[in-house]
């Protein structure tokens, strides 16, 4: 076999073994695909598919002794690196291997000047000079488009952006100019445009270098941006695998199917308009601004919010879309005044409550709630599920034998088994959670439910169930859903109207179907332009 | 930086005053005569008389703390009321071998129980972690008289390869000091090794586990470096909390060992003036205890600031 079609990366029959007493035997089993040079392998799959286990082997950074490969083989270039010891291993991560992570936020060492965290690559591989290792840094900075590098060699990750800080993970990873590179889910924390500029700049180096790319997602819109070959993974199996478009298009296996399926479209469905029904929510002048005070110096403003008008009305749903940064879930905050806004009203079925004192706000706070991102943080660990629902409804007033039928009830409504109520929240899953927070929710029998980012946190076949939930209640209750995302496919589907929000105001508003059609402003246009695979209409596939 | 320096060294002023407001109230807000109770119970009405007098208490309070601020601004603290010596002079007698002691004991306690920390949390889970723990708890365990009188007996009376109490200066010869210094330092070390190498395990096993590791990890770095180059700096701001608040409670201890070896030092003072309620020497000693918390406070935030480009006050 000549250098050309080689594979860099071969993995055959590649099994790792879980710990005892976790759900299944193998994290993965049986694993087997190649990346080619010169090419961009996905593989894709949900959370507990293997895809990350498998991409730990490779590198060698499973945690000891909890996961053990247990059979088969993984070629890098022809070498088996299951059969090295810890420190040839060493010697290649970093050098003709290297992987980018998921956390830009947290995968840079905070205490580290930028510069040295790359320069520790050449230091710890190559026996380059001070003066060879500060050029080559800076070079590796100029390739990944970072601005300034010779200043920002003395930065510190907690100055930079988080796209910022994924350059300054990929300029390390590049350093060496590896054969191979891993990422793993590297554009999965970043704002959409953010993520559209990373995966161009991934997608540049690998052109100019040839570098071959294992890049793990569970976006297929990343898949259909980025891809040459396709790899689905599902409960440590590959399920399926092929070139990208074909897999795409004429996706084989029940899985695959299922998968593309419930990506959301980028093109809203008709909703009937609701133009006639009364407004239960209605913000007026919301503004929002920090300011960060201090003896020795001039107090510092930010305008989290500013001149937020928007209403909601009954059996409706308002999304609100922005990037991180937007102010939109500090609009969301202030409508549940979990924080207070700095001026202007917001009115609940008329009544304003943005100036209401801590006592008078209690008797208002049923009427609004709120489901919050991460599932996993939002339910009290040493509270039943059924302890957490009742509390609410119990606080008003209500019975206890009645709070208990309502979330017996509401149990059934969200699709979980009513005796479970005694369970606690670590023994569902994250779908399960959100579900329960949901019925939490609705225990309060609310005008309005915020839905702040509910589900972004969630693997796509369990976001559109929780999606479609979130639509049965609105219909069922005929409640005001404010549904707060970044992810502009999840708001076509479910809202009836958009606010797009920028820097803290509302910069274009209308029915989802003109929005996503026609969009006038020109942030707006930005963001549908970044969003991944936009240009690609998912099929929708019998799964059966 | 150094503006951020100074304007810490600015911020300690008010704390002083509050400290020195406290000092000065304790005696005068004391129920009953302040006179009468530092004379104790069999004092003529003449010495009560002689120690008014001299505590100048017959003055409004207003000029009295105006004496008291205009006192310590001259660093006087007084004369005591038994030794008639200046409080001054006193501690100044008394405070080598007290500071030489701590800087041992912190010196020691701190190299031995970094290292010990970090090579547990290293080594997790196993007999290395196990053995460092078990000693930590003993260390909490064993009161300081215990442990110092069997190190004695040892050390001086079996062995006699050390003496048996005592104190010389370090300036009169470092062999003597340090013969003298190495069991008081052993004794009082035992509780702040344990306390700092848990400390040092609970947060170097935190800073394990984030990303940044990995990431060190997948650049080939090798788990020495891993672990001290990348680990233990970011665990090291609550290790130097715990140790400044070590040397807090450092005071305490080295009163208790300086009793059981006999060592001329401020814990010897600090027990006899309250013994005798002389009151200047027992104002003098807390001031100055404040004014080393204060300096040690301001330490530890600039340290702070050295290891953590993040912390800006």
């Amino acid at each position: 076999m000549d250098q050309t079609t080689q594979p860099v990366l071969d993995i055959r029959g590649l099994t790792v073994r879980l710990p005892i007493r976790a759900d299944r035997e193998n994290a993965i089993e049986d694993v087997s695909f190649s990346v080619l040079p010169h090419e961009i392998l996905c593989v894709v799959g949900e959370s507990g598919s293997g895809k990350s286990v498998t991409a730990h082997t490779v590198m060698g950074l499973l945690p000891p002794k909890q996961l053990t490969a247990t059979a088969g083989q993984v070629l890098l270039q022809g070498d088996d690196l299951l059969k090295k010891t810890p420190g040839e291993m060493r010697a290649l991560r970093g050098a003709r291997m290297s992987m980018i992570f998921q956390e830009p936020m947290t995968a840079l060492n905070p205490l580290m000047s930028i510069g040295d965290q790359i320069e520790e690559i050449l230091q710890i591989h190559t026996e380059m000079s001070a003066r060879e290792r500060l050029a080559r840094v800076i070079e590796v900075m100029e390739a990944v488009k970072l601005p300034e590098p010779e200043r920002l060699v003395h930065s510190y990750p907690h100055q930079l952006s988080g796209g910022q800080r994924q350059r300054v993970m990929i300029a390390g990873a590049l350093a060496l100019e590896p054969a191979l590179l891993i990422a793993d889910e590297p554009t999965t924390a970043l704002d959409v445009t953010t993520q559209a500029q990373i995966l161009k700049l991934i997608k540049d180096i690998q052109r100019t270098h040839g570098t071959a790319v294992l890049f793990i997602t569970h976006d297929f819109g990343v898949v259909a941006e980025i891809a040459d070959r396709v790899v689905v993974m599902q409960h440590g199996l590959v399920v399926e695998q092929g070139e990208a478009k074909a897999v795409l298009r004429n996706p084989q296996h029940p899985y695959t199917r299922m998968l593309i399926s419930a990506v959301p479209s980028m093109t809203p469905p008709a909703r009937p308009p609701k133009a006639d029904a009364p407004v239960v929510l209605e913000t007026q002048d919301l503004c929002k601004t920090y300011r960060d005070r201090s003896l020795f110096r001039a107090a510092r403003e930010t305008r989290a919010a500013h001149n937020v008008e928007l209403s909601v009305r009954r059996g409706e749903t308002l999304g609100i879309v922005g990037e991180s940064g937007s102010g939109k879930s500090t609009v969301a905050r202030c409508i549940v005044r979990l924080i207070s806004p700095t001026s202007g009203q917001i009115l609940i079925d008329g009544h304003d409550i943005a100036g209401l004192s801590a006592s008078r706000l209690r008797e208002n706070r049923r009427l609004v709630q709120i489901v919050f991102q991460d599932p996993y943080r939002s339910l009290n660990p040493r509270r039943s599920v059924g302890a957490s629902i009742v509390e609410g409804p119990m606080n008003f007033g209500v019975g206890k034998a009645e709070a208990q039928t309502r979330a017996r009830d509401l149990m059934k409504l969200v699709d979980l088994d009513p005796n479970s109520l005694d369970r606690f929240p670590h023994q569902f899953s994250g779908g399960q959670r959100q579900r329960i927070c949901i019925a939490r929710a609705l225990a309060m029998e609310p005008d309005v439910l915020i839905a702040d980012e509910a589900v972004s946190a969630l693997d796509v076949s369990v976001q559109a169930q929780v999606l479609e939930l979130l639509d049965d209640v609105r219909k069922r209750f005929n409640l005001a859903i404010l549904f707060i995302t970044h992810d502009l496919r999840v708001a076509a589907q479910i809202c009836d109207r958009i606010a797009v929000m920028y820097k803290g105001e509302i910069v274009e508003r209308g029915p989802a179907a003109e929005v996503f059609r026609a969009p006038s402003h020109e942030y707006t246009q930005a963001l549908f332009n970044a969003a991944p695979g936009r240009d690609f209409e998912f099929g929708s596939f019998a799964t059966a | 930086m150094f503006s951020f320096i100074a304007k810490r060294i600015v911020a300690t002023i008010p704390v002083m005053g509050v400290v020195a407001l406290f000092v000065f109230l304790m005696l005068r807000l004391s129920p009953g005569d302040p006179a009468s109770v530092i004379a104790g119970d069999y004092a003529t009405a003449a010495d009560i008389e002689r120690i008014r007098e001299q505590l100048g208490l017959s003055d409004p309070i207003v000029v009295q703390f105006g004496n008291w601020i205009w006192q310590l601004m001259r660093a006087d603290l007084g004369i005591s009321i038994f030794s008639n010596l200046p409080v001054t002079t006193l501690i100044a007698q008394r405070l080598e071998p007290t500071l030489m002691l701590s800087l041992t004991t912190l010196t020691f306690s701190v190299l031995v129980a970094v290292p010990l920390g970090a090579l547990a949390a290293w080594k997790a889970g196993t007999w290395i972690d196990r053995a460092v723990m078990i000693f930590a708890v003993a260390g909490f365990s064993l009161p300081v008289f215990v442990l110092g009188y069997a190190l004695i007996y040892e050390f001086s009376l079996a062995l006699q390869w050390l003496p048996v109490q005592g104190y010389k200066s370090p300036f009169d010869g470092l062999l003597p000091f340090l013969r003298h210094i190495i069991l008081p330092t052993v004794t009082l070390s035992v509780i702040f090794i344990a306390l700092f190498a848990r400390i040092t395990r609970a947060s170097v096993l935190e800073v394990l586990e984030e990303d940044y590791i990995r990431t060190a990890r997948a650049k080939g770095q090798t788990e020495r470096k891993v672990l001290l180059g990348h680990a233990l700096r970011n665990a090291a701001v609550p290790i130097v909390t715990v140790i400044g608040l070590g040397i807090a409670l450092l005071i305490g201890g080295v009163v208790v060992t300086e009793s059981v070896y006999n060592i001329p030092g401020l814990g010897r003072l600090v027990v006899d003036a309250i013994l005798k309620r002389d009151y200047p020497i027992i104002q003098g000693l807390i001031l100055m205890f404040s004014f080393v918390y204060i300096l040690v406070n301001l330490m530890i935030d600039i340290v702070y600031t050295l290891i953590d480009p993040r912390i800006r006050y």
